[in-house]
């Protein structure tokens, strides 16, 4: 993955929560994402890791059974190793593409109109993860959120009132948060976004196609 | 020389272990804390198992590491049965997964926790849990010497720093790793003493991605 000039990093509340493993899928997918893409915020995850080490070292042991390392080998002996191959390149960062299952340029967008499409990646209960393509120049509709979004750049760029975002970078948005994104000119915008409540658009339009959208 | 001793106490049993590389001297000490020495004997043991497929290297790792999974991950919410299945399992992990440690990034414990935590994901919890791209090391590249033993050292200050913090600051951290924490406490978890070790990762981070280029 190429290496951008990355302004906005995680949050240590989100990285703390990835650390221990109590983040769900759909954000834990926004942080893997991020951090294959920044140096800083994968040294921060493992110095938060390296705690989680000192907390596991410091556990009263518990007993085993007396067959337990016997038993090891032989799980040992019926699965093969890992082999040593990086996986193939798809322009995305690992994690991700993962989910995507292809290239960049062969994902079957859905459009949600005004030019915008989704993919969406990760539809569980509570939290959903989808990319978004807006196209240069394009606005994405004013919405605000009942819960968290995160918003991870991977190509282009967009801004909003808050700032300005590119490849790499994370924007962090809760309840309080209303924003209009925009596609900066010249190149498209693709992002991925995780949140874990319905986004509320503010024109009525929007709401009224928000249930077909699944935004 | 390695040695591994179990005194039975009143109450408590006590490992101890005493590494001594130039020479065959066999000392013995009442409690022994796992020391600077004892972590690069764990990251070297590691090393073993990667490079020589070395059983009884594995299973000085598997006594000292498999107890304190399964505790792990009884302490997660896991029943005995579960977590005695699951940490073999864990085990089996860091024998296939050996060649991805990089001691200068992590002590053992640290890489054999973070195996522990995403089994705790997967079987627990049942969620899938996507990872950061591994850093794939060329088949030539070793972290110097140098760099490893900064990081068990910082390592060591850590574990230290962790006992020092105040009792409920420390049981609040603790809580955390072991999963006992909802989001909105784990936020209100401020002030880890992580500065210096973050930036010995940094390091070790661009020593690597230069020798990937």
């Amino acid at each position: 993955m190429k290496k951008h000039d990355i302004k906005h990093h995680l949050s240590k509340d989100l990285l703390l929560a990835y650390s221990t493993g109590q983040l769900e899928e759909g954000f834990s997918l926004a942080i893997a994402t991020h951090i294959s893409m920044c140096d800083q915020c994968r040294a921060e995850l493992e110095s938060l890791e390296a705690m989680g080490g000192a907390v596991f070292e410091n556990l009263e042991p518990n007993e085993i059974d007396v067959d337990a390392f016997a038993k090891t080998l032989a799980l040992i002996d019926q699965t093969p190793e890992q082999a040593k191959v990086k996986p193939k390149a798809t322009g995305l960062p690992e994690p991700l593409a993962d989910y995507v299952g292809c290239d960049l340029d062969d994902i079957d967008w859905r459009p949600i109109g005004m030019g915008v499409k989704q993919k969406i990646l990760v539809n569980s209960e509570k939290v959903s993860a989808r990319l978004l393509y807006i196209p240069a120049g394009t606005a994405v509709p004013e919405h605000s959120h009942k819960g968290r979004e995160v918003t991870l750049v991977l190509k282009g760029a967009f801004k909003d009132e808050i700032d300005y975002f590119g490849p790499g970078d994370i924007e962090l948005a809760d309840g309080d948060t209303h924003h209009t994104p925009v596609a900066s000119e010249g190149e498209d915008c693709i992002c991925l976004a995780v949140t874990d409540a319905p986004l509320k658009f503010n024109k009525l339009i929007h709401k009224i196609a928000q249930p077909f959208l699944k935004i | 020389m390695l040695l591994e001793t179990k005194i039975r106490g009143s109450d408590h049993s006590i490992n101890f272990r005493v590494y001594d590389i130039d020479s065959e001297k066999i000392e013995s000490k009442k409690n022994v804390s796992v020391d600077s020495t004892n972590k690069q004997l764990w990251a070297e043991l590691i090393k073993k198992v990667e490079s020589l497929k070395d059983t009884s290297a594995f299973e000085e790792l598997f006594n000292h590491f498999a107890p304190r999974v399964k505790a792990f991950l009884i302490k997660s919410g896991a029943d005995h049965q579960m977590a005695e299945e699951c940490s073999q399992e864990v085990m089996a992990t860091v024998w296939r997964k050996a060649h991805l440690f990089d001691p200068s990034r992590a002590s053992a414990s640290t890489w054999i926790f973070t195996i522990a935590r995403n089994k705790k994901i997967d079987a627990i919890r049942k969620q899938n849990r996507p990872e950061p791209e591994q850093l794939y090391q060329d088949q030539d590249y070793e972290p110097d010497q140098e760099t490893i033993v900064e990081l068990q050292q910082e390592t060591e200050r850590l574990t230290s720093a962790l006992e020092e913090l105040p009792e409920k600051q420390r049981v609040l951290v603790e809580k955390a790793y072991l999963g006992e924490l909802s989001h909105s406490e784990i936020a209100e978890i401020t002030g880890l003493p992580l500065g210096t070790i973050k930036s010995r990762i940094r390091l070790a981070l661009e020593k690597l991605r230069h020798s990937m280029m």
